[in-house]
This record gives structure tokens, C-alpha cells and sequence, in this order.
């Protein structure tokens, strides 16, 4: 299996998520993250979905995908071409000798303490899925207490965009 | 890419739009994208609809006594027509009795429009009386679907449902309807703006690939035709023809395409299949070119998939992208209508050949040899009941080829795709991909519904005819009078047959206790005539033709004749399921020897 990322430039139409959803699951497909939002033009959404599946059928869901009325434009983002993000938020337990070495390893990082209490502190991180889980593993030995992460984002380099001429006829 | 935006309607435009209630509109509408003839039943949610169809003639409403007879009546009249059949439910159960009709409408790609009244938009997502979520019910089995809250969306709504129904790869589409929706007043806007911008089926193919496979059928020493039930919804049995005799290939139809290229043609090699006949089901299997025309791969056409054809290339005709290279990888992709295509494609091809065929004597002589050795035919019951091969051939025979013949589903369906002789486009109904047992009296109704003047036969089975037969009160109510043949073997046939071949015999809850030396309940006779039709009960061969003869010269109401037949009949040749179509057998037993090159 490989992974893909997929974009879709889809209406934002009601029951447009369960259509997508229900299609991965119909198909035996599996969606391992998921991320929807407005795109850049009202009344379209972006959703990117990252899949986990060899190359055959992955045609077989990017054709699946465009028969779905209210889907617009797919397009599968190179992870060369393309930048790819997560967003994390991670609840990590610490006491007075902790702190300090959970604290490092935010800096090393390059995330964020976001929330402080006196036995824990919420660390915000964004990167690609190698950076968030090398922090994730950095992270472990001092007890995660709780962890929300985001589905994967991602667009594509240069000044090309996904969303043109998708009005011309 | 698609020319086709809008439905051409042929409205007055007016400066001041006419304030309609949504049921007004809904009724409307229909008229102006020509709809003539709805099926359907009334609920507590459609009572506005209702009442508005009360009040016009343009549109003429069959009352159903069932949701799924509405629903596989739209069926008929869509496949023996081509245009959309409509079926109209009420919410929640009126609702969830239209699903099966769906399904089955989606997996044979029958132009279908549901419209279903919903409860209340202020009362949607409380659990309300005949509440259910009718659009999430059938996401994974309608084309699209649309719901309407507000009276103002109405007509794009339909209009938008009709046009996604009956363009590209055709569906069933589900328009749902709140009641107040119905009830409010709009102002009706003629022709509405379609604004479906994902939706762009593409109908023209790309000029390259229709030489690559030009190239490839005067390469072939073994092509093959093989048509889908796509050349039948596309209406190109015309182009088929052409196509056929000018390259000379033999050509095989499917359950979904009998009738897509006449029987009586010399190079029909029939069906292939499961149940296919020997020469189309070898045919493909040794062909070394697939010339793939509208059709899907179906399980039940290519047997164990992975030995399927192995010699041989495939092109793959089809206006849905996804159908080419699903289940088995194209050489040559081609994304359009089969119409355009197949016309494009004998161009082509004459262009590339000039004048010089390519030699395909020995392929035909081997083809020759299996059609004269390997021939459809059965042997008599040794119980001396009726063989309901003969029954059905002979319905065929002193019928002919310009009626409607819709099956149920099971050994009757089989023999009715073998032994009746096809020779038009949408003379055959049936359930193929969905294999839903009860279509046949439904879609026959609906068939005769939009072509009066032609004889439409069911061709039911005992099982088949127990789950839907409440609308022979339809029929004779609104004098649709077809023509019923059960072929009554007391039990659920195919089931039973594959029970005596493949589970020693052991038939598990398959009696019906209908037919020979049973109960016979229920009495089909009877219960013909409680409905007001003419019930013939007939036993032995002698009595066969008169009863087929006296349902012909009958037409003030329906006719059910109950045939008796032997319920040891099987349907053969038949490959069983999971092996290789090189293991077709014959009969039982019987398998030909086929060329070991």
C-alpha cells in the first residue's frame, strides 16, 4: 500500500461529506485522515483526503470521486510538488522535573506550549506527518494525556492553482 | 465534452412569473420536460402533490398498489422507451418501499425520477412521524440526489434530476420534497438555471483512441463484439449493425443487451454468461480482441476473472469512466457514447481497412462448429410435467419479436433470455444487475403503460409472482391489460437448482407448494380472477398453444395463465460460479471439448 493525498474541489452542498465518506467506505477504501474547509472561492470547499492504497485502484476512486455530482475537480498533490501539513494539539503531563526537558524538546521542534497548568502543558505543532511524529515519539516517555491532530493539508508548489479553469467551459 | 445545458423547454416567457405552490410547481414542471405518465401512491406527505394532480389531465396517474411497483413500473416504461419513467411516494415507509425499485434502477442504468414527499422542514431530524432520511437511505444507489425545502427550488430541482437521470450513463435520481415546500406558493421561473458544474458526461471519444482500436479489430484474428446493455440505453442498435457486417465479427449480447442486435443475424452467437450459450460463452473466452461496447464485465459474464480471455485484448467502450478498466485492464480506453462511438469506430475502420478485411474464416469455421454442435435446446422432464423451456419458446414464437418481454428473476429470466427469440432494442426487460425478484409484473404495467399498442408479456416464476403481484389490481383498474405467464415450478427455482447441484440435493426452504402435487396455494387461477384478470391454468404440452392463443386475443383486462411445469428443470449450459467460462457445461455432466492450442 502507498499512500496518496488527494484534493477535491467539491460544491459545499449538504450531505457533500457523507457522499465522499460513504463512497471510501462502499468501495473498501480507507480514508486515513481527513481535512474540509472553504477554498478560496465562495460556495466551493477543499477537502483533502489522505488514502492508503496501491495505484489500480486509486484510479478506480479518483473516477468514483468524479461521478459524484458535486464533485468538481480532483487532482492527486506529488508530495515533491506540494507542501503537506498537520496540525497537532497534544496535552503532556509534567511536574517540576519534567518541565524543563518537555520544553526543549518543544523548542527543538519548533512548536508551541499553548496552555500551561501546574502538572501539564498543551503543545501546539504544525509540520509534515515525519516532524509530528518524531515530537509524538519525543513526547511519549513523559505521558500523553490527551491528542488532537488535524487531517493533512496540503497545496501545491508554484503559482499554479487547482481551481483554475474550473469555470471555463 | 456535452453540448447538452438545459432541457429545451417550450415555455412561454412572460414578464410577470406565475405564482404556483410547489406542488403546482412540481406538477409543472414534469409537463414542460415532457413527462406524460407518473406512477405512484399517495401519503400524508404527498397529499398537496396529490391534490394538485387531481386537478389537471396533462399528466396521467397510474395509482400503484405498492411503492415498489411504482417504482419498478417507472422501470418499464423507462427501458421499453428510453425516457424517464417517474414514481412519487410519500415520506418514510412510501419512502423506504422505493428502494429496492432504486437499487435496481442504478445497477441497470434505467432512467428513473423518484419524488418523494418529506415531512415538515421544521420538523426534519426530529423523528417525526414517517420521518426517514430518505436522500441518506439511497445516497450509495441513486445517481444524485437533490431535497427540496423551500417551493422556490422546486423546479431546478427536478429539471436538474431529469436532465442527471437521462444523460450520460443514465440513473436513478431521487428528488425529496418537504411538505411545506409543496404547499407554499413561488413564483414559477421556466426554464430554471441548471447549475450542476461537476457534472460534464462526456459523450464524444477521443479521435486516437478510436484508430488504436480500429488498428487493433484488423489486426484480430479472433475478435468479438461484446455487447453491454449501454449500446440499448444509448439507442445504437443501428450503428451496431453496421459496424458488425462491415467487419464481419461475431457478436454476443448480454442479459442487459438481448435484443441490442437481432437473434436471427448470422453472426449472433447469442448470449454469453452463466447461462450463456456455448458458442458466445467460447467465444469471448478464445477471442484474442474484446471489442467491449457498453458493457461492465459482470461477474456472471466473465466467470473466475482472473482467467478470463486470457489471449485476448480489450478495447473498452463506455460513457462512464469508472466501468473502464474496473474489473479487467483496457488496452484501449474509449470514454463516450456507445452511439457515437460505434458510428465513429466503422469509419474508422473502413478508412484503416480500404476495402481489404481482415480473414477471419477460421475463427468462424471453429465458431460454425460450436453452433452446430453445442445448440440451445433441452431435454423433455422425465417426470412428465411440462418443460418450461418449451412453454417460454413458445410464447416467443406466437408472439414475435415487436412485444415487451419482462422476466422476474431466477430460472424463468434464463430461459426467457435463451429461448424467446429478440430481434429489437427494449423488447427485453429484466432485473440484471440487481437480480430483484418481483420486477416483472411491475415493469410490465409500466412497459404497456407507455406502449399500448404493443403486447406485453411477464414472464414470471411462482416465487417472483408472490411478491409483487398485488398491481395485476392496478392493470385491470386502469385497463393495462398484460399478459402474465407463470412459469410455475412450485418452488424457488434457481435457488433449488443450485441446491441439487451443489448442496447434494439438500433443498432448503425452496417448496412453494404452488405448482404439481402441491397445496397449489396460493390457487394463481383464483387469484387471477379475484383481481378481474382471466386466469388459464395449463398442464400439458397439448393445452400450451391455446392458452398463449386465447391471452393474445384477450385485451379488456390481464391475463395470468399458470403453467405447470416440472420443477426439475434446470437451466443449462451454465459455468458454475468461481471457475473459468472454459469449464461451461452444457448439461449436466457435459462439458465440450474445446481447442487445446
Amino acid at each position: 500500500m502507498t499512500s496518496h493525498v488527494l484534493s477535491l474541489l467539491v460544491e459545499d452542498k449538504p450531505g457533500l461529506l457523507t457522499r465522499v465518506a460513504g463512497l471510501f467506505a462502499r468501495r473498501g477504501f480507507n480514508i486515513e485522515s481527513l481535512a474540509v474547509g472553504h477554498s478560496e472561492i465562495p460556495g466551493l470547499s477543499r477537502i483533502t483526503i489522505l488514502v492508503d492504497v496501491e495505484d489500480v485502484p486509486l484510479e478506480q476512486v479518483t473516477k468514483q470521486l468524479n461521478k459524484l455530482i458535486n464533485v468538481i475537480k480532483i487532482v492527486e498533490l506529488d508530495p515533491a510538488q506540494s507542501v503537506q501539513r498537520e496540525h497537532l494539539l497534544i496535552k503532556v503531563k509534567v511536574d517540576n522535573t519534567t518541565r524543563s526537558q518537555v520544553l526543549e524538546a518543544v523548542n527543538l521542534f519548533r512548536a508551541r506550549v499553548v496552555d500551561v497548568a501546574t502538572d501539564a502543558v498543551v503543545i501546539e505543532v504544525t509540520g509534515d506527518s515525519g516532524k509530528t511524529q518524531a515530537l509524538l515519539r519525543v513526547l511519549e516517555p513523559f505521558g500523553i494525556r490527551e491528542l488532537a491532530q488535524s487531517g493533512l493539508l496540503a497545496i501545491g508548489r508554484g503559482s499554479k492553482s487547482i481551481t483554475e479553469r474550473v469555470f471555463k467551459n | 465534452m456535452t453540448t447538452e445545458t438545459t432541457p429545451v423547454p417550450a415555455a412561454p416567457a412572460s414578464a410577470e412569473p406565475e405564482m404556483l405552490t410547489g406542488s403546482g410547481a412540481i406538477i409543472r414542471t414534469l409537463e414542460l420536460l415532457g413527462v406524460t405518465d407518473v406512477f405512484g401512491i399517495p401519503g400524508g406527505a404527498v397529499i398537496p402533490l396529490y391534490d394538485e394532480l387531481m386537478t389537471q389531465t396533462k399528466i396521467r396517474h397510474i395509482l400503484v398498489r405498492h411503492e415498489q411497483g411504482a417504482g419498478h413500473a417507472a422501470e418499464g416504461y423507462a427501458s421499453a422507451t428510453g425516457r424517464v419513467g417517474v414514481a412519487i411516494a410519500t415520506s418514510g415507509p412510501g419512502a423506504t418501499n422505493l428502494v429496492t425499485a432504486i437499487a435496481d434502477a442504478y445497477m441497470d442504468s434505467v432512467p428513473l425520477l423518484a419524488i418523494t414527499g418529506q415531512v415538515f422542514s421544521t420538523s426534519m431530524g426530529t423523528d417525526a412521524f414517517q420521518e426517514a432520511d430518505i436522500i441518506g437511505i439511497t445516497m450509495p444507489i441513486t445517481k444524485h440526489s437533490f431535497l427540496a425545502r423551500r417551493a422556490e427550488e422546486i423546479p431546478a430541482a427536478i429539471a436538474a434530476a431529469y436532465h442527471i437521470a437521462s444523460t450520460g450513463r443514465p440513473g436513478p435520481v431521487l428528488v425529496d420534497i418537504t411538505k411545506d415546500a409543496q404547499q407554499n406558493l413561488a413564483p414559477f421561473i421556466w426554464p430554471p438555471k441548471l447549475d450542476l458544474p461537476g457534472y460534464r458526461p462526456i459523450v464524444k471519444a477521443h479521435g486516437k483512441q478510436v484508430q488504436a482500436a480500429a488498428q487493433l479489430l484488423l489486426a484480430a484474428k479472433k475478435p468479438v463484439l461484446y455487447v453491454g446493455g449501454g449500446v440499448i440505453r444509448a439507442h445504437a442498435s443501428a450503428e451496431l449493425l453496421v459496424l458488425a457486417e462491415a467487419t464481419g465479427a461475431p457478436v454476443v449480447t448480454t442479459l442487459m443487451a438481448r435484443g441490442a442486435f437481432p437473434d436471427s443475424h448470422p453472426q449472433h452467437l447469442g448470449m454469453p454468461g452463466m447461462h450463456g450459450t456455448v458458442p458466445a460463452v467460447l467465444a469471448l473466452q478464445e477471442s484474442d480482441l474484446i471489442i467491449s461496447l457498453g458493457a461492465r464485465f459482470d461477474d456472471r459474464v466473465t466467470g473466475k476473472i482472473s482467467e478470463f480471455a486470457p489471449n485476448a485484448k480489450i478495447v473498452h467502450v463506455d460513457v462512464d469512466p469508472a466501468e473502464i478498466s474496473k474489473i479487467r485492464l483496457a488496452d484501449v480506453p474509449i470514454v463516450g457514447d456507445a452511439k457515437d462511438v460505434i458510428a465513429d469506430l466503422t469509419l474508422a475502420w473502413a478508412d484503416a481497412a480500404r476495402g481489404a478485411a481482415p480473414d477471419t474464416s477460421e475463427w468462424w469455421t471453429y465458431l460454425h462448429g460450436l453452433k452446430e454442435e453445442f445448440p440451445l435446446g433441452f431435454t423433455e422432464p422425465t417426470d412428465g410435467l411440462l418443460a418450461p423451456q418449451y412453454v417460454i419458446q413458445r410464447i416467443g414464437e406466437l408472439t414475435g419479436p415487436e412485444a415487451v418481454y419482462a422476466a422476474g428473476v431466477g430460472q424463468h429470466q434464463m430461459w426467457a433470455a435463451q429461448y424467446i427469440k429478440y430481434e429489437r432494442p427494449n423488447s427485453w426487460l429484466n432485473s440484471g444487475g440487481a437480480g430483484t425478484m418481483g420486477y416483472s409484473i411491475p415493469a410490465a404495467m409500466g412497459a404497456k403503460v407507455a406502449e399500448p399498442d404493443r403486447v406485453v408479456w411477464s414472464i414470471d416464476g411462482d416465487g417472483c409472482f408472490q411478491m409483487t403481484n398485488q398491481e395485476l389490481a392496478t392493470c385491470t383498474i386502469n385497463k393495462i391489460p398484460i399478459k402474465v405467464a407463470i412459469i410455475n415450478n412450485s418452488s424457488l427455482g434457481m435457488v433449488r437448482q443450485w441446491q441439487s447441484l451443489f448442496y447434494d440435493g439438500r433443498h432448503s426452504f425452496t417448496d412453494l407448494n404452488t405448482g404439481h402435487g402441491t397445496a397449489m396455494v396460493p390457487d394463481f387461477v383464483k387469484m387471477a380472477d379475484a383481481y378481474g384478470a382471466l386466469g388459464i391454468r395449463v398442464t400439458s404440452k397439448d393445452q400450451v398453444d391455446d392458452a398463449i392463443k386465447l391471452a393474445l386475443a384477450t385485451n379488456d383486462r390481464p391475463v395470468v395463465i399458470d403453467f405447470i411445469v416440472s420443477p426439475g428443470a434446470m437451466v443449462w449450459p451454465m459455468v458454475p460460479q468461481g471457475v473459468s467460462n472454459s469449464f461451461v457445461q452444457y448439461a449436466k455432466d457435459h462439458a465440450p471439448t474445446w481447442g487445446e492450442e
